[in-house]
């Protein structure tokens, strides 16, 4: 596996993407240039497509139509030797069931032989210390944590690989507000710190303008609105405005 | 159905492609060696016992009314080691081990597992198959070796204590001596070790493509040992037909 050793962030051009299931259009030709080393949030209400389209941009789907290029390179898919370094942090998570938290956080160091295994247990415990677990979550198995820290062990597990690209799908759906802020914070920190392209799909208003540099709402397989946060609040679209007035009186 | 075989051919062509790396997944061998002997030994054990003392209690009585009782050592090693020991086996490992796989790799598909390990850029064939077939490969001829001693063992025993075959177990043992030849035993273990791949082929890849939850899961393990059962049996036929030219008693 040889992966760069530079980290910078991979922009990602997206070009007549289109995908039905089933006779059913989930996403009509779609075009979206996501920029190097920038902090894209997709919103939009569910069921309109954004799971899929972020598995189109790691390759876990195949388009019917159009093409994905990542850093200019057409994305392979099921590629088990990718050029870049991409991770995706699932919307459920996506940990292994039958490895230990600690196992999954460093399957990626270990399976690829980045690092001698000493190395690899302080990445891991530094790692999912970023995320609050302790050493006594990384001996237990997933199904032994809430469904917070799994999305947290995930996105831990995501952090490991240093990505030059990572997609976060939901990652604060099941936390609590204080761990959403951390989680918020840790996802500007990464993107600063590595410089890495990241792209967020997200329903939470608060987190999608807290970090956001741009974004898109998606709705129907459509991007209906793309721009920066006071461009989408300042735009016309009206799904879009029930969208972000939605509140409980 | 032939859209399934055709996958499953395309699945055996990356496993082998996949073999230069076995030495790096060496541990995960290891892992499921040890699991499929904690599955089935005892099993195998059993089952061993009882098939050779039945071969002996109906054969028995048939050859020693005849005055043939000495060639019964060789009719019961002959038996045990071409034919029941092999498909016997490879049954056992369908039902106990093959069952097993198809249902985590079902499950790793459905709880979207599967999909992470390619997002960590891990192959699924390498990480997954490759390790459960190579085992089954290595467990299944091992598990012969044993099913046939067990087995010539049940048939003695009977041979020595029915009252109405009474074959001593030194005649038993002189007429599997005299009459096994090693390549009766190879030609069982060659047939064995395709029944294993095949099994390992065709449950590994109804587990990775499993849909539809935990009904889902259910219905691909059925179909796994289903499967793998009809094909142990149809090229059980098959290459004891393509293995006669190499037979011992053919020669004679
Ligand atoms: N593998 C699949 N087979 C068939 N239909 C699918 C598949 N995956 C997704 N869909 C359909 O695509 C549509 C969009 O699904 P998607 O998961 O992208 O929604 P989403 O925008 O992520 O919603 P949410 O915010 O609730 O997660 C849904 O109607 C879903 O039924
Ligand atoms: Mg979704």
């Amino acid at each position: 596996m040889t992966a760069p050793s530079s980290n910078h962030g991979l922009p990602v051009s997206v070009r007549g993407l289109r995908k039905a299931f089933d006779g059913r259009v989930v996403l009509h030709p779609l075009d979206l240039d996501i920029e190097a080393g920038e902090i894209f949030v997709i919103m939009g209400p569910s069921g309109s497509g954004k799971s899929v389209f972020l598995r189109h941009l790691i390759g876990l789907e195949e388009p019917d139509a159009g093409e994905i290029r990542v850093a200019g390179e057409k994305l392979v898919p099921d590629a088990a030797d990718p050029r870049h370094r991409l991770a995706m942090v699932f919307q459920s998570g996506g940990l292994l069931n039958s490895l230990t938290v600690e196992e999954n956080v460093g399957l990626y160091l270990t399976e690829h032989r980045l690092k001698p295994p000493a190395e690899i247990a302080a990445i891991v415990s530094k790692t999912l210390g970023l995320v609050q677990l302790g050493p006594a979550d990384a001996a237990k198995y997933p199904d032994e944590l809430s469904g917070g820290m799994r999305k947290r062990a995930a996105i831990a597990r995501a952090l490991v690989v240093e990505p030059e690209l990572v997609l976060f799908d939901e990652p604060t759906s099941e936390l609590d507000p204080l761990v959403a802020l951390t989680i918020g914070r840790e996802i500007v920190n990464l993107n600063r710190r590595t410089g890495a392209t990241v792209v967020v799909v997200t329903h939470d208003r608060d987190l999608a303008f807290g970090i956001a540099d741009r974004l898109a709402f998606l709705a129907e397989g459509k991007i209906l609105a793309l721009g920066t946060a006071a461009e989408l609040r300042a735009s016309p679209v009206p799904l879009l405005q029930q969208f972000l007035a939605a509140e409980f009186k | 159905m032939f859209r399934n075989l055709g996958e499953m051919l395309v699945l055996f062509g990356a496993v082998a492609r996949a073999l230069p790396r076995l030495w790096r997944e060496r541990w995960k061998v290891s892992e499921q060696l040890f699991d499929i002997g904690n599955a089935s030994l005892f099993m195998a054990c059993v089952l061993s016992l009882f098939i050779g003392g039945v071969l002996s209690l109906q054969s028995g009585p048939v050859l020693v009314e005849n005055g043939i009782g000495t060639a019964l050592g060789q009719l019961v090693a002959i038996a045990m080691c071409k034919e029941l020991a092999p498909v016997m086996m490879s049954i056992l490992i369908a039902g106990r081990v093959g069952s097993a796989m198809t249902a985590e790799l079902g499950s790793m598909r459905v709880y979207q597992e599967i999909d992470a390990l390619r997002t960590l850029a891990i192959h699924p064939i390498h990480y997954l198959v490759l390790p459960r077939v190579v085992a089954i490969g290595v467990a299944v001829p091992c598990l012969v070796v044993f099913s046939n001693l067990v087995g010539w063992l049940g048939g003695a025993i009977v041979a020595a204590h029915n009252d109405r075959i009474a074959v001593p177990w030194a005649t038993f043992f002189m007429g599997l001596r005299q009459g096994v030849d090693l390549s009766d035993v190879v030609n069982g273990l060659i047939k064995s070790f395709f029944f294993a791949i095949c099994i390992g082929v065709i449950c590994c890849h109804q587990g990775l493509t499993t849909r539809g939850g935990p009904r889902g899961i259910g219905r691909s393990v059925t179909k796994a040992v289903v499967n793998s059962l009809v094909v142990i049996l149809i090229l059980d036929y098959v290459l004891t037909r393509l293995l006669l030219p190499f037979d011992s008693a053919f020669g004679h």
